[in-house]
């Protein structure tokens, strides 16, 4: 059902300024229920978008590549989450016990393939002109998900999980445990990224590394090394948003990395490129916004991306930094 | 003065790309001494200190820090060795605490009581460092960057310390206490390889010094003797 919040709302514009608040907040209250509800949809969708936008932007940070294979990763995740799922569901069932231990070894697995890509198809060119790492980067995304098609022939497969249907019930807005247990464990990640990146001396080191490579060589920090952990933090956070992906929807497919990886992409970059409070703060913000984007007046669900886009090149026209994105500060 | 030098260039050449930056320099540091780099702009004063640093790779000759050759070696296992190079610029982490600066000076160091030590040793030169410790290091004035780079390079307990440029864009007063702290340092032990644009300052607290011209030594001595040599003064240290 679509939210008419608009329409009544111009009816009331040739009222007084305090009338017109008053209006908007009788049309608020009366369509809460939906409000909540798309709130905590987007916040379930956002989550994911910003898992995968960590990646983004902590590799963008330190090496300035968009690696556009990173969609992939979460892709690669799921499934690699749905196999060992399949294999462990024999001793575990495929309750949470089962699903928390593929989505550790998901995220493992494809922290190291994450290690992998980088040693092998970017470090070469981490000298080369930019646009060569960038086309290196389209080609692992290409193999990626060209790999991924040929071994499942294309087609969808069925994440199977024993999860129920129970949920939180507040009349009209209903929250699933599992949409909540998604989103506990989506913030218990970023809860610990956020304190090893900040408390630990390798995560200062990786800060350290996004802003001067050279000056971290001289404190006698392994430059390269820092570089493979961050892809593997990365990757591993963009797979554990692949195995939620599969639980939430229930299905995979070889091409879902692609449109993940736009959209987180520009969460990272609404963000503030570089920044990882910003990739959270970006990815919870474009899926907030694209749920409500569902509910708009007048045109189907299928515009929610224009609406959020939309609303994303306003933002950006007016900071194109990004929420969060800092300007230099020289001083002599 | 023993006839072992802690540092030895011999014939150094690098490059740039086609430009060629260091036409075979040779430079000897001995041990608890400060020796100065001094020249015009451009004519390869921090090309030497990065290419002992690792930072840029020397083409030919070789550089031999404490009988060993470090030519070629990796930054970071150069700086496990005990020198440390605090390049132009200064080259803080800003964004970063001033704590969060200095700790990552430790990087290389496992032990917390060490660092802790350490950092208050850098605090008692350095107080304004103590004072600030938690502010962002980008709110700091150029002199205060100066020391907190200083300050991160001690973190690492340096034999031998590269200075490129301490006094650039600082007040005089501020000069002064940079120059009496890198006594100081000297006195505590660190042999120091100082690069400066300010030769009459610099001549006064090294032992010997080097006069570089588009990439070669063109004249070296004892610092008394190059203060003392107004023509040389004149020429290509300035005034």
């Amino acid at each position: 059902m679509p939210l008419l919040f608009c329409f009544p709302v111009s009816v009331c514009c040739k009222r007084e300024p305090e009338v017109l608040g008053n209006c908007i907040w009788n049309i608020a209250m009366s369509h809460l229920d939906i409000i909540l509800q798309q709130l905590a949809n987007g916040v379930i969708l956002g989550s994911f978008y910003a898992l995968v936008a960590l990646g983004y932007t902590m590799v963008y940070g330190i090496i300035k590549l968009l690696n556009f294979a990173h969609g992939d990763l979460y892709m690669v995740g799921g499934f690699v989450g749905f196999v060992i799922l399949s294999a462990v569901s024999g001793l575990l069932g495929e309750g949470w016990a089962a699903i928390t231990c593929s989505m550790v070894l998901s995220m493992l697995a494809v922290g190291l393939l994450g290690v992998i890509i980088q040693r092998v198809a970017y470090q070469p060119m981490l000298n080369a002109p930019r646009l060569s790492i960038l086309i290196t980067a389209l080609a692992v995304s290409m193999i990626l998900s060209n790999g991924v098609m040929a071994v499942t022939d294309g087609e969808y497969l069925a994440f199977t999980t024993d999860l129920g249907y129970d949920g939180l019930d507040f009349g009209n807005v209903f929250i699933s445990y599992t949409q909540l247990m998604l989103v506990v464990s989506a913030a218990v990640l970023m809860i610990v990224l956020t304190l090893f990146v900040h408390k630990t001396l390798y995560g200062k080191a990786m800060r350290a590394i996004a802003i001067d490579q050279d000056a971290c060589r001289l404190m006698g920090i392994n430059v390269n090394r820092i570089i493979a952990l961050t892809f593997f933090i990365g990757s591993s956070l963009a797979a554990a948003a692949g195995v939620m992906a599969g639980v939430y929807y229930g299905s995979l497919h070889f091409s879902m990395g692609f449109v993940i990886g736009l959209k987180a992409f520009t969460a990272a970059v609404i963000g503030g490129i570089g920044s990882i409070p910003g990739a959270m703060l970006g990815g919870l913000t474009l899926g907030i916004l694209e749920a409500f984007g569902t509910q708009l007046p007048f045109v189907g669900s299928e515009w929610k991306d224009v609406f959020s886009f939309g609303l994303l090149i306003l933002l950006l026209i007016v900071k194109p930094t990004g929420m969060l994105g800092k300007t230099e500060i020289e001083r002599m | 003065m023993s006839t072992e030098p802690i540092l030895e260039l011999k014939q150094v050449e690098t490059f740039y790309g086609r430009i060629h930056a260091l036409r075979g320099i040779s430079i000897r540091v001995q041990r608890g001494e400060i020796v100065t780099l001094l020249g015009a702009n451009g004519a390869g004063k921090s090309t030497v200190l990065r290419t002992i640093s690792g930072l840029n790779r020397a083409a030919q000759g070789s550089i031999i820090y404490r009988g060993r050759d470090i030519t070629g070696r990796k930054p970071h296992e150069i700086v496990e060795m005990g020198l440390i190079h605090v390049p132009e610029g200064r080259r803080i982490f800003k964004g970063m605490t001033i704590r969060e600066n200095l700790e990552l000076g430790s990087f290389t160091l496992k032990d917390d009581g060490e660092r802790q030590k350490r950092m208050d040793h850098v605090f008692e030169i350095f107080p304004v460092l103590h004072e600030r410790q938690h502010r962002d290091s980008a709110l700091l004035s150029g002199g205060e960057q100066q020391m907190l780079a200083m300050g991160r390079a001690l973190m690492t307990r340096p034999k031998l310390l590269l200075l490129d440029e301490p006094s650039m864009g600082l007040a005089p007063f501020l000069v002064k206490e940079i120059m009496r702290i890198i006594v100081r340092l000297n006195k505590e032990g660190v042999t120091i390889l100082l690069v400066e644009q300010n030769a009459r300052v610099a001549l006064q607290l090294a032992s010997h010094g080097y006069v570089l011209e588009t990439g070669s030594v063109v004249i070296e001595g004892d610092a008394a003797a190059l203060r003392k040599d107004e023509s040389i003064v004149k020429a290509y240290l300035g005034d």
